[in-house]
């Protein structure tokens, strides 16, 4: 188990490693010189030269990207130059939006996915089978800001029930929740979609085990043997899933974020792209990716915990 | 003669039918897209305009029949940079398997999973400029690791078998073999894994235009045609639902294929669902 930790650790300081450089490359090298990209065409010699030493982008690539990593390491994500704030607090602040939201919405697709995918792997080959699989089809089909669009249309327009855009903040919690109502159902339409496509599946291979057919043997009925035995190990795949839209919501609400007008991580990306603040862009993104990372492994070291097999791979 | 699942001929259809629209729609369209006739504008449907014509004026029908020629476009060539990459890395790390190029191939493709792709799509086509070649290339590259994954999943086996250990002896060489040997018994997984990854394509497309990232005007497309009628969604509902149930359909018609395509040529599959 040690060993295991080892090595997974040592992949996940690597991988981290490299996506930083990537990270770097993408936004320090590619544009050329980040200050005349950050001011746009018609920007003065002046300006420009003003911003390189703003930015200390006066010493070689290596000592930059130092100089950045160890900054993050220490919790110091550099100044937006739109914003002149520090990034850490306009991160701090929107993470109060994104994280509930993408805990709202993650909630919500486990709520619908999992008795669904319950029911349909239960009635496999029956009605109730086809009516999830079909309407899962759907949901998958459906690009999640044009479901926002219609819900906004339906719920906010023609149905004053819920707010259709901006975010009242914490003080008001009633208000605040109903703010994410709209935009954690359109984030869990897909993701609820996937994920009892998954959970089918995977309680479709678990009932064809042979210890199902004992349990059903020793008197257990098909609701009982699902609860008991298939339901616990069918889950291991669901929580791998579960892991990944974890990280997605987090990073992949972008759009909803968009549509929604909420200050979140995903708005300040966008908004930090549109703007050309590359500050902000390449740390959160470098934040969002090591999120993502993390999160991965976690779920990896969950299971290596609850499941010995897996630990030898 | 085996029967075709039903689903693989609902979705061929659909997605034929969509596919022979974007193909019309480069030699006719109802009207020129690019003309704007403001005393046109919010047309009902009628026969002049068989779907109305939106806040600037502009056939409906006409921009649908191009706009899904833009999202065809994109996911289609973005495949292609998947496959001509993702393909020949993955039968590489098979072919050499648990060597240091498997391993790192392994890792650079565990790595891209893990990088938020909406950010980095909107990345690229934001340093580079919007347009449709970019929002290609950031499409593309993350059907790199895709199929990379699939390529070397499915190759993996095939090297245990029999008639590799026989062409080994025969001289030929890990290249040659993948090429001749595995790629052919593969294919059917690759065919599988690109139809999902276009319909993934025509979503993460609608998408980038949505956000303004994609196509530009005077292009069409179903994600921009949606952004357009945002405002507009409650007092004209049809700007609104039509782009985004023809990505729907579209969508769906893909995915049926691929579920379709899957059962026919996966016997094995087909009876474990039996």
């Amino acid at each position: 188990m040690t060993r295991y930790l080892l090595t997974r650790a040592l992949s996940l300081t690597l991988t981290l490693i490299v996506a930083s450089i990537v990270i770097f490359v993408v936004i320090e090298v590619i544009p050329g010189d980040p200050a005349a990209y950050m001011l746009g065409l018609n920007a003065t010699p002046e300006a420009i030269d003003n911003l390189r030493a703003e930015l200390d982008l006066g010493g070689s690539m290596g000592v930059r990207y130092f100089a950045w990593i160890t900054g993050m390491l220490k919790g110091d994500f550099g100044t937006s130059y739109n914003y002149r704030v520090p990034v850490a607090g306009l991160v701090a602040d929107r993470i109060w939006v994104s994280l509930p939201l993408a805990l709202l919405a993650l909630a919500l697709s486990t709520l619908i996915a999992i008795p669904a995918g319950v029911i349909a792997a239960s009635a496999r080959g029956r009605a109730g089978d086809f009516a999830v699989i079909g309407v899962t089809q759907l949901g998958i089909a459906v690009p999640n800001f044009w479901f926002a669009m219609l819900l906004v249309a339906a719920f906010a327009v023609a149905r004053p029930w819920f707010p259709s855009g901006g975010f009242p903040g914490w003080d008001a919690p009633l208000s605040a929740l109903k703010s994410l109502t709209l935009p954690a159902i359109a984030l869990a339409l897909p993701q609820a979609s996937i994920l009892a496509r998954v959970m089918r599946s995977a309680l479709i291979e678990t009932l064809d085990q042979d210890y199902i057919r004992t349990a059903r043997a020793k008197g257990l009925n098909p609701g009982q043997a699902i609860r008991r035995h298939a339901l616990r190990n069918a889950l291991i795949p669901v929580l791998t899933i579960l892991g990944l839209q974890f990280s997605f919501l987090l990073a992949g609400a972008i759009i909803i974020e968009n549509v929604f007008y909420l200050p979140g991580l995903g708005q300040l990306i966008f908004n930090g792209i549109t703007q050309r603040d590359l500050v902000v862009v390449e740390s959160v993104t470098m934040l969002l990716v090591f999120a993502v990372i993390v999160v991965t492994f976690a779920v990896d070291i969950a299971y290596a915990i609850v499941d010995p097999r897996l630990r030898r791979r | 003669m085996m029967r075709l699942p039903p689903t693989l001929i609902l979705g061929a259809l659909i997605t034929v039918f969509f596919a022979a629209l974007a193909v019309l729609s480069l030699v006719w369209t109802p009207y020129d897209i690019a003309s704007l006739s403001v005393s046109n504008r919010f047309q009902p449907w009628s026969g002049a305009h068989l779907l109305g014509t939106d806040q600037f004026g502009r056939d409906i029908a006409s921009m649908l029949m191009e706009g899904t020629r833009t999202s065809i476009a994109v996911a289609l060539v973005a495949i292609g940079i998947g496959v001509a990459l993702g393909v020949p890395l993955g039968l590489a790390a098979a072919a050499l398997r648990g060597s240091l190029l498997d391993e790192v191939i392994m890792r650079g493709n565990d790595m891209i999973f893990a990088f938020p792709s909406l950010v980095i799509a909107i990345l690229i086509t934001a340093i580079w400029g919007p347009s449709a070649t970019n929002a290609i290339l950031a499409i593309g590259i993350f059907n790199i690791p895709v199929f990379a994954r699939v390529a070397r999943g499915g190759a993996l086996p095939i090297w245990t078998l029999d008639y590799i250990l026989a062409a080994r002896t025969a001289g030929k060489s890990r290249a040659r073999i993948s090429a001749e040997h595995v790629l052919p018994n593969i294919a059917n997984l690759l065919i599988v894994q690109a139809t999902i990854q276009f319909s993934l394509g025509i979503l993460a497309e609608a998408a980038l235009s949505y956000v303004g990232l994609g196509a530009q005007p005077p292009t069409a497309s179903l994600g921009k045609m949606l952004s357009d009628a945002q405002t507009l969604t409650y007092s004209y509902p049809w700007l609104a639902i039509l782009p985004g149930l023809s990505i729907v359909v579209l969508v769906l018609g893909l995915n049926l294929m691929g579920d379709g395509l899957r059962d026919a040529l996966d016997p094995r599959l087909r009876r474990m669902r039996g």
